[in-house]
């Protein structure tokens, strides 16, 4: 169940992107971005709590979750250190996937050449 | 001999084409133009380690077959006049360096073939010189890096986008005569519909192509019924629907009309979108397929406008919209 659950939302997600991406002018960027951003506003109000917890997965890995990770950092450490909590805690969780994409883009730099 | 600009047009006595090579790449190769064409590559790199060096291989191996065909040298010609996609137009600067004769730079993006053909027609007419080579290329991961994005980065394409023809072409022009000849041509006045998707460029140069081919049969008092095949450059299936019902709101019969984008490759079976675009489309299909055609006498006169979006990436970002040109040059049969 869990699968379906994760492949139904993560899927849907996609979805959306997809008829955005083909219905606009909007460049693969922008709809990454707008991604992130709505991921973030939705963990403002805590729904995307909620919806990790129903999806699992399938809510944690398109981009959305990044901007998740972002706004959980920023909030966790602004209770430990108020406003400058900020700009301290946006990278925390979401460090550990960034360095994972520098260092596998570099690793698979290192072994394949891109072609046509 | 009627040397003057008569409008936009001007008729020519003394222009001929004497040689061709046509180089071009994969799907080109294998679309239903491929046995016309005088060298295929399958790969886009043409053994080379860039795809600019692949275009430039191309373009020197076109450059080579013109020649060879009718035993000239490099030093046997006045001048050498070319354009392709690229910034400060690399391919055909640089390919220049190889050159022992001045060499013209000129830009039009995909209309440079005709420009090229227009200028250098001119250029013999007038006297001043009697052997010209035109040069032309376009290859499309260049292309694709220089306008949208890299290939190597695998972005989904619009369905609206066209593919730039990979392909080199080389032509020669004379005073003396042969088979076929230049036998008019138009210059295009550069035209904007406010249009700024950099991905549908079809529908853009479409007024264009339509604006060029209304001078060029006021000017020289001609319609469609005078030409045996009139051919835009790129304008894609979706430009050659526009230019159609646009020629019919005005009450022009298009007859004996397609687009070079549409006949190079089978838009229904391989992965071109709405067909080819770049300089290398019009001049493949005009010196490659309807060239031969020419000599053979089966078709007597035709009109080749090849259209061009003037679009720089850096302005389309400012969301500027696309200045669209098309210049025309009409081919005929001696008798």
């Amino acid at each position: 169940m869990n699968y379906i659950m994760a492949f139904l939302f993560s899927g849907f997600i996609c979805f959306v992107a997809q008829l955005i991406y083909d219905n606009s002018k909007l460049t693969p960027g922008h709809i990454t971005s707008l991604f992130v951003v709505i991921g973030s506003f939705l963990d403002l109000f805590h729904v995307y709590d909620k919806l990790v917890e129903i999806f699992h997965a399938g809510a944690l890995i398109p981009i959305t979750s990044f901007g998740h990770s972002l706004m959980h950092g920023a909030m966790a450490a602004t209770k430990e250190y108020g406003i400058f909590g900020v700009a301290m805690g946006m990278f925390d969780l979401t460090a550990a996937g960034i360095i994972a994409a520098i260092l596998f883009s570099f690793l698979v730099a290192m072994i394949f050449k891109p072609k046509s | 001999m009627s040397s003057h600009f008569l409008g936009n047009s001007v008729k020519l006595d003394n222009v001929y084409i004497a040689s061709s090579g046509t180089t071009c790449g994969p799907l080109e190769f294998f679309g239903p133009l491929g046995s016309y064409f005088d060298k295929g590559y399958d790969d886009y790199h043409c053994g080379e380690k860039s795809f600019e060096k692949a275009e430039r291989k191309m373009l020197r191996e076109a450059l080579d077959i013109c020649l060879k065909r009718e035993q000239l040298k490099l030093k046997d010609i006045d001048l050498y006049m070319g354009g392709d996609l690229l910034n400060q137009i690399t391919t055909v600067n640089y390919l220049a360096r190889e050159i022992p004769q001045p060499f013209i730079g000129i830009y039009g993006a995909c209309s440079s073939f005709a420009l090229s053909m227009a200028i250098s027609s001119l250029l013999i007419e007038a006297g001043y010189v009697d052997k010209i080579v035109t040069l032309v290329s376009s290859h499309n991961a260049t292309a694709e890096r220089q306008y949208r994005y890299p290939v190597e980065y695998g972005v989904q394409k619009k369905a609206t986008t066209t593919f730039t023809a990979t392909g080199a072409v080389a032509t020669l022009l004379t005073n003396q005569k042969t088979s076929v000849r230049v036998e008019s041509i138009t210059l295009g006045k550069v035209i904007d519909y406010n249009q700024n998707d950099p991905n549908d460029m079809g529908r853009a140069m479409a007024p264009a192509a339509y604006d060029t081919i209304i001078t060029h049969f006021k000017d020289l008092k001609r319609s469609f019924k005078d030409y045996d095949l009139v051919v835009t450059g790129d304008l894609s299936t979706y430009g050659h629907k526009i230019l159609k019902t646009m020629m019919q709101q005005n009450k022009i019969d298009v007859v004996h009309y397609d687009d070079c984008g549409c006949m190079l490759y089978d838009v229904h079976k391989q992965e071109v979108f709405q067909g080819g675009s770049g300089c290398a489309c019009s001049a493949l299909v005009t010196m490659g397929y309807l060239y031969p055609l020419l000599k053979e006498k089966k078709y007597k006169r035709i009109l080749v406008v090849a259209t061009g979006a003037l679009l720089s990436p850096m302005l389309s970002a400012q969301k500027e919209t696309i200045p669209c040109v098309a210049h025309a040059v009409s081919l005929e049969v001696v008798e």
